[in-house]
């Protein structure tokens, strides 16, 4: 598929014309150093607003407390900003870096990059780890992160030539901002042969990121079978709209010459030893398991429905009699197998579906051929069974358009399924939203909002704000019930919900409530072990989950990892070998980490799992206090929706009256001759209250104080005791 | 297309053919660098069993690079200029017959070349014309992009 024929009807300009139009603004040469055990030494400074481009050296110190990724993330952007600084000021950063295991081959789920800026939506910091090939492709070319700062006056590209040592800033006034054309121009542009193809990745948002605040950033990489360019997407909290906002169209990466060592592990043997035996692991296991190979996570929709976890219109219930419409067989049909699915090279877990040949029905692809990246559990859920969509086809087009428009699919998901619960509630109506009946399940609807946010037009744009945005205006305007849409709004720190029902899972409340960036699952996922097998039973059980997940799961982001072959592929004898508590950490998996990251960074002193939990609790920590300067980063931030934690309306009761009432003879309550009202309130008061003491073992787990801040000793312990944070704590630690 | 083929009953374990192997493949003599494996059959001495690439080419649809494909005599082959090392294939194998060796980044299997068999003294190994395999996904996409008229779809 060329880009004229991808692009039919959108009048793109060939080529030639996109690169005469073309003016370098500023170039900087360098000679590509040799990457050293999963390091290249430094990173790359680039303000869009000046024209600068300049290297930053990397001291040990860095290395060894923040590691890579969102470590380094999160340590550059610190330095970077004040307390003061807003999302949209020149001085927000968007930080692209992979970690010292990403561009590993012979690992699977080895290529990841993660993304750190300040939040549109949060106002606070962010990170979103992403596939693709741009982080490994940048570190090879001699850069562990990019930082972007400035807001650029024209239209640019940036460009690092990785090979000739190159770095460009271009003025590029004609190429699309869509993601779906973008990536091809681009490929077309930079690649000299079609084999060079290969070695290009770019970071693009597009046209509704502009007009939201829940962008996010595509990154590619090259399908070399299909011949087009694949996108995956670093979704969460804005990171798209920072990017447009700075007047960013692309930032690019060429590299050519990947091999098994361009990561320079110190160990190659052990290397080869860990991946082989991880690839035969998926080989035998991934068929009889959970079948990624086949299909990536959607899967998860009928795991989900089973056990009342799907979230259905805005989080009200768990499952629903058409949700097998949005099952792994209804999005088979449109699957193309059999090929290599992975986002970055040797990664045989292989999630990344693509439907091709996709004809949307609306919008300016309607009726075209296109391809489709996904779909993903967390979009099937978001916008298809979260707005009472249960049609494959829509939540196709939908993923279609997010993606292309670089917009979050789980933020708009979250945020579509709330506004349509305040058009049923009556506190919208076809008068508010500009004419659009957002009655769960109308998916023309959702598309049109979704095609408005792409023009900047209607009530899209409005949905576009998010949640927390959503809800002041609502009153506001139209003047409806502030607490009911505190209630119903789900949404933490500014961040829209991902897509799992919580209300049975006190320790699950806890994962997405106390989270860093806001309630996003990849800091813990505890519904099955806290709720259904009940491992966990007792507060102290649930804040030592509470400590280890999130810290164990932060040290894939600062290597540059996947968490999906951690436990979505486990070994044969895992459960049987392991008491269930300690099968769910996969002790296998961990020793296969703890190889992983000795063979490449030759650390002698990393041997135990304890050892990469410290390591991450430096960073979360960091992250934590990192709240703390933006304003945030206090208990009361980590306040939840009562949505998340138990029933809102009398509907949601009743529905599953018989779970409730037995809760409440559990805790002394005897529910007969009680109105459902009672009923409520004294399950409300329960469950809130249950969760004040959860924040308060987790807080006491994690080295906290009361309020949520991490005291002096702890940070002394991690050895984030830079003068900076010591006099932040100082003003907050009376 | 030209596959080694392994008669068990001729075959009296002296593993000259790792030797040739290694030395065709890599200029020295070292088992672990063999293409083919001569391993004993449990519980029956003086019986041997032969791994090797049968050239079935599911590894062709694994490579995430390209980097595999078969030849004009249909033997599967790996450029190792395309080859990232993700070793994919090795893990992949049905018949656990592509090999990885610590000294290199790029794995290797056998590719008929028959140097094996012409050494082999009890005439156990030969190169033998057998019915080509079928096409594999890979093949099949890239003999529709080939054609201009093509619809690029699966």
């Amino acid at each position: 598929m060329n880009v004229q024929s991808k692009a039919a009807g959108q009048g793109t300009v060939p080529v030639e014309t996109l690169r005469a139009a073309h003016r370098v603004l500023a170039e900087f040469r360098y000679t590509p150093p040799k990457v050293e055990r999963g390091y290249a030494n430094r990173t790359l400074y680039i303000n869009v607003g000046d024209n600068t481009i300049a290297s930053k050296p990397m001291d040990d110190k860095m290395k060894q407390t923040f590691i890579g990724g969102r470590g380094f993330g999160l340590w550059l952007l610190w330095n970077a900003v004040s307390g003061d600084t807003r999302w949209n000021d020149p001085e927000n950063e968007v930080i692209l870096s992979s970690g010292p295991i990403g561009g590993t081959t012979v690992y699977p789920g080895a290529g990841k990059s993660i993304a750190v800026s300040l939040s549109p939506l949060t106002g606070t910091v962010i990170d979103s780890n992403v596939g693709g090939h741009f982080g490994p492709l940048l570190k090879f070319s001699g850069w562990d992160a990019i930082e972007v700062q400035g807001q650029a006056e024209e239209e640019v590209i940036v460009f690092v030539d990785g090979n000739k040592g190159l770095v460009q800033i271009i003025a590029a006034p004609l190429e699309e901002s869509d993601s779906y054309v973008l990536p091809e121009q681009i490929v077309e542009l930079f690649a000299d042969t079609p084999a060079e193809k290969a070695g290009i990745s770019s970071v693009s948002s597009g046209a509704g990121a502009e007009h939201t605040l829940m962008g996010c950033l595509n990154v590619t990489y090259y399908d070399m079978r299909r011949q087009f360019a694949r996108v995956k997407q670093a979704g969460r909290g804005g990171i798209g709209t920072v990017l447009r906002h700075k007047k960013v169209k692309a930032l690019v990466v060429k590299y050519l010459g990947v091999k098994g060592d361009s990561n320079a592990p110190a160990d190659w043997e052990d290397l080869t030893r860990v991946g082989t035996k991880m690839h035969r692991e998926i080989y035998v296991q991934d068929p009889i398991m959970n079948d990624m190979r086949g299909g990536g996570t959607t899967m998860l929709t009928a795991i989900m429905n089973d056990f009342d976890l799907l979230p259905v219109h805005n989080f009200r219930l768990g499952s629903h009699p058409e949700a097998k419409g949005l099952f792994k067989p209804q999005f088979k049909p449109y699957l193309n197998e059999g090929i290599p699915n992975g986002c970055w090279y040797g990664c045989t877990l292989a999630c990344s579906s693509c439907v091709e040949g996709f004809r949307p029905r609306t919008g300016p692809y309607q009726g075209q051929s296109v391809h489709v990246d996904g779909p993903e559990y967390e979009t099937v859920a978001g916008v298809g069974s979260n707005c009472g969509i249960f049609d494959p086809h829509a939540v196709l087009e939908i993923n279609f358009y997010c993606d292309t428009y670089g917009v979050d699919t789980i933020s708009f998901g979250t945020a579509m399924a709330f506004a349509m619960e305040c058009y049923e509630a009556g506190i919208l109506n076809q008068e508010r939203t500009g004419g659009l009946d957002l009655h769960f399940g109308n998916a023309a609807a959702s598309l049109e909002a979704l095609h408005q946010m792409a023009r900047g037009e209607g009530f899209g744009p409005v949905v576009g704000l998010g949640v927390r945005r959503m809800k002041k205006l609502f009153a506001d305007k139209y003047g409806a019930d502030p607490q009911f849409l505190q209630d119903i709004g789900m949404e933490c720190k500014g961040l829209e919900y991902s897509e799992y029902v919580s209300k049975e899972s006190i320790a699950q409340q806890g994962g997405y409530g106390l989270a860093n960036k806001g309630p996003q699952h990849d800091e813990a996922w505890l519904i099955f072990m806290d709720a259904i097998t009940k491992q966990i039973p007792t507060f102290e059980d649930k804040a030592e989950a509470l400590h280890y997940f999130p810290m164990f799961r932060t040290w894939f982001g600062l290597n540059g990892l996947c968490k999906l072959p951690w436990n979505d592929v486990e070994p044969a004898d895992n459960k049987k070998k392991n008491l269930p508590r300690v099968a769910a950490r996969v002790p296998e998996h961990v020793s296969n980490y703890i190889r992983l990251f000795v063979a490449v960074t030759g650390r002698k002193d990393v041997k135990e799992p304890e050892d990469l939990v410290r390591m991450s609790e430096a960073v979360y920590n960091f992250q934590r206090l990192f709240n703390l300067k933006m304003g945030f980063g206090t208990r009361e931030h980590d306040a939840i929706p009562y949505r998340s934690m138990g029933p809102v309306t009398a509907e949601e009761y009743e529905s599953r009256a018989e779970r409730y009432d037995a809760q409440l003879r559990e805790i002394g309550f005897n529910p007969d001759g009680r109105s459902t009202a009672e009923k409520m309130a004294a399950l409300r008061k329960h469950r809130e209250e249950r969760y004040q003491t959860l924040t308060d073992a987790v807080y006491k787990r994690r080295g906290w104080t009361a309020d949520g801040i991490p005291t002096l000793e702890t940070v002394k312990r991690l050895g984030i005791d830079y003068p900076d944070i010591e006099a932040l704590l100082r003003k907050h630690l009376k | 297309m030209k596959v080694l083929v392994f008669d068990p009953e001729l075959c009296d374990g002296c593993r000259v053919c790792e030797e040739v192997c290694s030395q065709t493949l890599f200029k020295e003599v070292d088992h672990q660098k063999s293409a083919l494996c001569i391993l004993d059959v449990e519980g029956q001495p003086g019986r041997y069993q032969a791994n090797v690439c049968v050239q079935c080419g599911e590894c062709i649809d694994i490579c995430p690079a390209l980097a595999i494909q078969r030849d004009k005599r249909g033997v599967v082959r790996i450029d190792k200029n395309l080859c990232v090392g993700c070793l994919s294939c090795v893990g992949f194998c049905p018949y656990l017959a592509m090999r990885v060796h610590p000294d290199y980044v790029v794995p290797f299997k056998c590719v008929s070349c028959g140097a094996c068999a012409k050494q082999c003294p009890t005439g156990a190994l030969s190169v033998q014309d057998l019915p080509d395999a079928e096409l594999t996904v890979t093949e099949k996409r890239m003999k529709v992009m080939a054609s201009p008229q093509a619809e690029v779809v699966a």
